[in-house]
């Protein structure tokens, strides 16, 4: 059973590693590919795109879009607007 | 303009830039992917190695575009992290679990498939790799299911609800979600355009090889499967389309005002062909067009199945029509600064760790109550126009989306009469340069035709709910980060370079490709 399982897994490994061996046109899109990634992760990610939320909990959040929704520029929002409206 | 409002536009043109660039790339892989797989079922229904030539090269073509397109809407998803974090955290698990299973779902099925897909010719057998095509094929239109029932929630915001305490929306009912009527349209609708997309791409590629009178054979093959394939979807793409007007007539009346440039409502509304716009500032009630043609009520007939009901016109939405019991966006702005208002009462009261106050407004907010239920629906339903300036703020751009929509339609009856007289012709067989020269020639164009058709349907979509991010919900201007506009106008530029780069480098490889022709070993 045991030696079934481990045949299974070589042929699969084997299967990609003829695969990969056997490229030609595929280099190149592996090539692009690769670039792509490397620029996504290792440049925009870390350097452009940081999530602005990511380092704070649960409840910190909450209160940073509850800040944000609030303080965004709304003519006529006070609290006795509501006195006056509902 | 105030940093803020930069910010805002910089980051919606990004999203916008992102956006067009990614679906560049999306819709090929859908349609061809299909294609491959219907004819790799020849190949293995008639084991004619022709079919398997075919193919191949088809398979190869749809390689390249995967390996290019393949990640970039994962930029997309930083965005949203970054540019848009405030609308990314109010629509919670709603938007994050459809992402959720489709990046599970692509990961999966199309990593999985795609490489027995490419390595496994001759290695596994015939039905194994023709199962493993179909299921490439499955797996990435059903990944785009996922992407399309979350872009139709912006639309159409259903199945949820709005948790006071974690202020995000918070999933009530996936199935709702799931089976909205925008979703199942949208779904169905971008789905068999892209379908035709990839058609209009193998009758392009192909009617390229005739008219230089190479690959005969293949050509010819892959133009008679293309062609039935592409009028088959393209009908279904026009009758979704159409389904999709009557959808958005319900859900979103100011996106079909505006496509319609329909400034007054009336019964027994006119469908505008074509028309040419005055300038804004010149344009009176009844003097909007130069000219235009129109075809009588059916407008009407298109949106509400009736040849006399009643269509309501941007005047009406944005002013409020009692008659037909529409309320004036001034009037929503009203109730919307109420809710907004109990938010920032909420806000306050839990700084300050008033349980008092905070106990009366979360009983607002609680729809198990008729307190909750009535505020809910009478004012936080309009939470969004609260952020409004001016009730014309609600207005989307009209003359883009009228002549997108016309582009759109256009350019798919086009390809509905193209298609036709493929078939036509090749049901005859006779397919060839000297017959049908001007036919080759229509769809060698067709192909960039059908890529401006595909992305004027999203400027459609897009641009028609403007100014919301979530209709009624939140608009742009409140979804945005408070971001350096500096830093989003930078970005803005490195994705113009790198997607330009890949867009090249995507011509160039398939241009190759093409020249080089099917691989005949």
């Amino acid at each position: 059973m045991e030696s079934e399982r481990a045949n299974i897994l070589l042929r699969a490994a084997k299967f990609y590693v003829d695969g990969f061996r056997s490229m030609t046109l595929g280099r190149t899109l592996w090539a692009v590919i690769l670039i792509k990634l490397f620029i996504m992760f290792a440049v925009l990610r870390v350097f452009f795109f940081r999530d602005p939320m990511a380092s704070k909990s649960a409840r910190e959040r909450a209160d940073a879009v509850l800040e944000n929704f609030a303080a965004a520029e709304t003519p006529g929002v006070r609290t006795e607007y509501i006195n006056d409206n509902l | 303009m105030n940093d803020i409002l930069q910010t805002v536009d910089w980051s919606r043109a990004q999203f916008a830039l992102t956006a067009i660039y990614h679906w560049l790339f999306v819709p090929l892989t859908l349609g061809l992917s299909v294609l491959c797989a219907i004819m790799e079922t020849f190949y293995v229904r008639t084991c004619d190695p022709y079919w398997r030539i075919t193919a191949r090269f088809w398979m190869r073509l749809f390689g390249v575009n995967f390996a290019i397109g393949v990640a970039t809407g994962l930029i997309l998803e930083f965005e949203f992290g970054t540019n848009w974090s405030n609308y990314s955290y109010f629509v919670g698990d709603i938007f994050g679990a459809p992402l959720a299973i489709e990046g599970i779902m692509a990961f999966f099925l199309e990593s999985t498939f795609i490489a027995v897909m490419f390595f496994g010719w001759d290695k596994v057998s015939r039905r194994f790799h023709l199962a493993a095509t179909w299921l490439t094929a499955i797996g990435a239109n059903l990944s785009a299911l996922w992407i399309l029932v979350a872009n139709a929630w912006m639309q159409h915001p259903v199945g949820c609800t709005f948790n006071l305490e974690t202020v995000r929306n918070e999933m009530t009912s996936f199935w709702e979600v799931l089976f909205s009527p925008v979703a199942i349209n949208k779904f169905v609708h971008t789905v068999t355009s892209s379908f035709v997309l990839a058609a209009l791409f193998v009758v392009g590629v192909s009617a390229w090889y005739l008219l230089r009178n190479r690959e005969l054979l293949v050509a010819r093959r892959s133009i008679a499967v293309a062609s039935y394939f592409g009028l088959f979807f393209s009908l279904v793409a026009a009758m979704s389309g159409d389904r999709s007007g009557a959808v958005i007539a319900r859900t979103q009346p100011m996106k079909l005002a505006a496509m319609e440039a329909l400034y007054d409502g009336e019964q027994g509304a006119p469908l505008t062909v074509i028309g040419g716009f005055r300038p804004e500032t010149q344009r009176r009630s009844g003097e909007e067009f130069y000219f235009k043609i129109d075809i009588p009520r059916l407008l009407s007939v298109m949106s509400f199945r009736d040849a006399d009901a009643y269509v309501a016109g941007i005047n009406d939405l944005v002013w409020g029509n009692p008659k037909h019991g529409i309320m004036s966006v001034s009037e929503k702005m009203r109730r919307g600064k109420v809710a907004v208002a109990e938010l920032d009462r909420y806000r306050r009261a839990r700084a300050e760790r008033d349980r008092a106050a905070m106990n009366e407004i979360a009983a607002k907010f609680d729809p198990s109550t008729v307190e909750g239920e009535t505020f809910l629906t009478e004012y936080f339903a309009y939470f969004g126009y609260g952020y409004l300036k001016a009730p014309t703020d609600a207005v989307p751009h009209i003359p883009l989306l009228f002549f997108s929509f016309r582009v759109m339609v256009g350019l798919g009856l086009l390809f509905i009469a193209l298609f036709a007289a493929l078939c036509w012709y090749a049901w005859h067989d006779v397919l060839s340069r000297d017959k049908c020269r001007w036919l080759l020639l229509a769809a060698v164009w067709s192909v960039p035709l059908a890529y401006a058709a595909s992305q004027a349907g999203w400027i459609v979509a897009e641009v028609g709910r403007q100014p919301w991010a979530i209709q009624d919900m939140m608009p742009v201007g409140i979804a945005v980060s408070k971001l350096p506009s500096a830093s989003v106008i930078v970005t803005f530029f490195i994705f113009l370079a790198l997607f330009t780069g890949l867009l090249a480098a995507e011509i160039g490889i398939m241009m190759k490709q093409i020249q080089k022709g099917p691989d005949k070993r």
